[in-house]
């Protein structure tokens, strides 16, 4: 870079970059002033791909946007107060936090525990953590179809087997507590090796010189799991919480493909509300205001988990 | 639109007479954004109604000529459905016919109409024609997003001879014509989309199981009942392990409505709607209504599917044929296709019966209408003409109905077709079934443009009753709800 000169420019040399004398090739002013813009494009790509349909989203929250009204009133943020003050919407917003809460917890207690159970070094071992991938490779939506085939009374396969012992009646989605149920089981199917995965990831990067100079001190298992091992993963525990938190709350796939929101609106969380309004009842701009005020709730939980994940990676660094 | 609210807010300053510099250039400033923003509810998608006054039918002249448009393409959205595998078989003889060559694209039943919704709504022309229902006129068609066919089937030069309109059965012509006006009838001078396919809501029951038992089909509801449950009692004992009463639709979906439902509804002489000064009054908590509404909750918890709250069409159908269920009240369209031989283990063993009357000897049914529209953003509407005329004439429809499984002809020329009738008379009751209910199968739903909302929350409160709520206490609140929306 330094061999080019300032002041030489490519049509002086006849449109073809001069060589030097240690075989270095000139680029052109031009190209080396243009050269800072193409770095950040795909990153205003990405800003402007992120941004735009989220602020045209809120731009639409505005109106009262329908396929019955196509040329729309400006309606301010009325929208936004009978989002605020329906039941439907606070039932919905129950709903998914309900549903965020007992996919989580039951994601990250079994995750961890299954990673505990990968760590130790077995032939069965290595063979399940081969397997444990493929429910994440199964789109969720696919996985939801699969289950409810599986649950069918009449002729599905799980089915068939539970009510072999007796449990038969549980693979009937009529209640809310049953249809709840159920999905959280088939988001846990899918989601637990995730947590899994980065659990076992965490626990292989452990430093070793701890754990032997615990072994060699004679602490006890439980002692060492509580005061070495657990602290230690706690971080890497915590980043899989948020992801499969915030994961949560935009539920849509797994619910609607088992029960529509269903029984009643006992499983209607707020992404089912907003494509209900938006697609089906062509309510464009009534659908786009719950997204939105989805996405703030979603955007205060994850900042507050996010600096709480902070205090604990650096409580844990010792700082 | 926003305009409105703008001039009032200047108008308020003026009007007084007590106009401030900062209320001025607050007003100017409020109606120089509103300016500035208009190009940009444009760019954003906001439209309105396509004129339909011009019709592109007015641009065809001449004689009539099949090879009118030969070597353009055009494209249709499909749903995946027996009558849409018809079609698809004999399109290479329309393409021969005519020149013109079709692609298409077929989706699943569940995201079909999500699909078609959101290729309306782009206005991009991306499909020519797409198959719907009566429900979706009501939908599609107040924003301008459906051609209107009126005219095209009036230009001679634009329509072969053979078309004859008058040939369909008027209760499924009709089905397609509406003023967009919430509470008017069905009827009037447009046509937003021609039949092509229709189903009847009637009861199909495993004819073996029957004469195991010694039983006959239901001639009122309260029958119905009674026969569901002794069916769920009986049928184990009588060779079929946990085979229930009476399959019907459960999901909390518009779907789950418009069959059994609405079909044993409107025996009643039950309403969902009735108009009065223009406006919509949600009928569905009357006294009768849930008193109806009540007996069908308890007919389905004592004697239908045990996850009756997630059922579809797929299931009840999947269900008569796998003898897991003694009864459909359903399509008869999803019990043909599960007797046909080889399809379930109930094949031959399936009977039609058109269901319970209503207590005046009612046969009301509600129907579905498969039909065929054409986008009203197709850069190519004369070619889509030809083929709407086509796949909706008697050569195609004949074919369908004798070679296919289209088995509910929407033309009455194929009805009385010899080798149609030769070939549904192997269907026990079918045809008696049919002929039954013909003329008292029409759209029982008051047409209104929140269709889909009061369908599908009125589902949701079928299953909240089916949960133990009060009917009363739920449909009320379902009327309370429904009368802003449908109203506003």
């Amino acid at each position: 870079m330094s061999v080019l000169s300032s002041t030489q420019s490519p049509a002086s040399t006849g449109g073809v970059p001069p060589s030097s004398a240690a075989g270095r090739v000139r680029v052109p002013r031009w190209r080396r002033r243009l050269r800072p813009y193409l770095l950040i494009v795909p990153a205003v790509a990405l800003c402007v791909g992120i941004l735009y349909p989220f602020l045209l989203g809120v731009f639409y929250t505005l109106f009262n946007y329908s396929a019955t009204k196509p040329v729309p009133d400006f309606v301010g943020v009325d929208n936004y107060v009978t989002v605020l003050t329906q039941g439907e919407f606070w039932h919905s917003a129950w709903v998914t936090g309900l549903f965020a809460v007992l996919a989580t917890v039951v994601e990250t207690v079994l995750g961890v525990g299954v990673a505990l159970l990968l760590n130790r070094s077995s032939l069965l071992g290595r063979l399940l953590e081969k397997v444990l991938i493929v429910p994440l490779m199964i789109a969720p939506i696919i996985a939801a179809i699969i289950w409810k085939l599986m649950l069918w009374p009449s002729v599905g396969v799980l089915s068939h087997y539970l009510s072999m012992i007796g449990l038969g009646d549980l693979t009937a989605i009529d209640t809310a507590g049953k249809a709840m149920f159920w999905c959280v089981v088939i988001d846990t199917w899918i989601f637990t090796p995730f947590v899994a995965i980065l659990a076992l990831a965490a626990l292989r990067s452990m430093p070793r010189s701890p754990f032997e100079a615990a072994a060699v001190d004679g602490a006890s298992p439980w002692f060492t799991f509580r005061t070495l091992t657990l602290p230690m993963l706690w971080p890497y525990v915590l980043v899989a919480v948020i992801f499969r938190f915030m994961d949560s709350l935009k539920v849509f796939d797994v619910i609607y493909a088992f029960t529509q929101g269903g029984p009643g609106n006992a499983t209607t969380t707020l992404q089912i509300s907003a494509y209900l309004q938006a697609i089906t009842y062509q309510r464009y701009s009534f659908g786009t205001t719950f997204m939105i005020v989805l996405w703030a709730i979603v955007y205060v939980v994850s900042m507050v988990l996010v600096r709480y994940l902070g205090r604990v990676q650096n409580r844990s660094a010792g700082k | 639109m926003a305009a409105s609210g703008h001039d009032k807010f200047l108008g308020a300053g003026l009007g007084s007479g007590r106009l401030s510099r900062r209320s001025l250039l607050r007003g100017i400033g409020a109606t120089a954004g509103l300016a500035a923003s208009l190009p940009v509810l444009s760019a954003c998608g906001f439209g309105g109604a396509s004129d339909s006054a011009g019709s592109a039918a007015n641009d065809i002249s001449g004689s009539f000529d099949w090879k009118k448009h030969s070597g353009q393409e055009i494209k249709l959205l499909l749903n995946k459905h027996p009558y849409q595998e018809a079609l698809v078989a004999n399109l290479g003889k329309f393409t021969e016919q005519t020149g013109i060559k079709v692609n298409y694209d077929v989706f699943p039943e569940d995201n079909y109409f999500d699909k078609v919704t959101l290729e309306l709504r782009s206005k991009a022309g991306n499909y020519d024609a797409f198959m719907l229902g009566a429900y979706m006129v009501w939908q599609y068609g107040p924003p301008g997003y459906l051609e209107d066919l009126k005219p095209w089937i009036d230009n001679t030069a634009a329509t072969n001879a053979d078309f004859a309109p008058d040939d369909f059965f008027p209760n499924l012509l009709q089905a397609g014509q509406w003023s967009f006006k919430n509470g008017d009838p069905l009827g009037g001078g447009k046509q937003w989309m021609l039949p092509w396919g229709w189903e009847t809501n009637v009861v199909a029951y495993n004819s073996e199981l029957f004469t195991k038992l010694g039983l006959k089909p239901a001639e009122t509801f309260d029958e119905l009942v009674e026969l569901a449950a002794a069916i769920k009692q009986k049928a184990p004992g009588a060779g079929y392990p946990d085979m229930y009463g009476i399959a019907v639709r459960g999901s909390k979906s518009w779907a789950t409505m418009h069959p059994g439902f609405m079909t044993m509804y409107s025996r009643f002489g039950l309403k969902d709607f009735t108009v009065a000064d223009g406006k919509l009054e949600p009928a569905m908590n009357s006294a009768a209504a849930v008193d109806f509404t009540t007996r069908w909750a308890s007919m389905v918890k004592a004697s239908g599917p045990a996850s009756w709250p997630t059922y579809s069409w797929y299931n009840c159908s999947g269900d008569l044929g796998a003898q897991k269920a003694g009864m459909m009240f359903d399509a008869d369209t999803a019990a043909y296709f599960q007797s046909v031989p080889g399809a379930s283990q109930a094949a031959g063993k399936l009977a039609f019966h058109p269901g319970p009357k209503g207590p005046d000897g009612s046969l009301a049914t509600n129907m579905w209408i498969w039909s065929l529209g054409m986008n009203s953003a197709s850069k190519k509407k004369a070619a889509t003409w030809w083929f709407l005329q086509w796949a909706t004439g008697k050569d195609h429809l004949t074919y369908a109905a004798t070679q296919q499984s289209h088995i509910d002809p929407v033309r009455k020329s194929v009805a009385d077709n010899a080798e149609y009738k030769q070939r549904l008379s192997n269907t026990p009751g079918f045809l008696d079934t049919f002929d039954a209910v013909v003329n008292d199968t029409k759209i029982q739903f008051t047409p209104q443009t929140q269709f889909f909302d009061a369908t599908t929350s009125w589902a949701e409160a079928l299953q909240k009753i089916y949960g133990g709520e009060n009917a009363q206490s739920v449909l009320d609140a379902l009327a309370a709800d429904l009368k802003t929306k449908v109203n506003s």
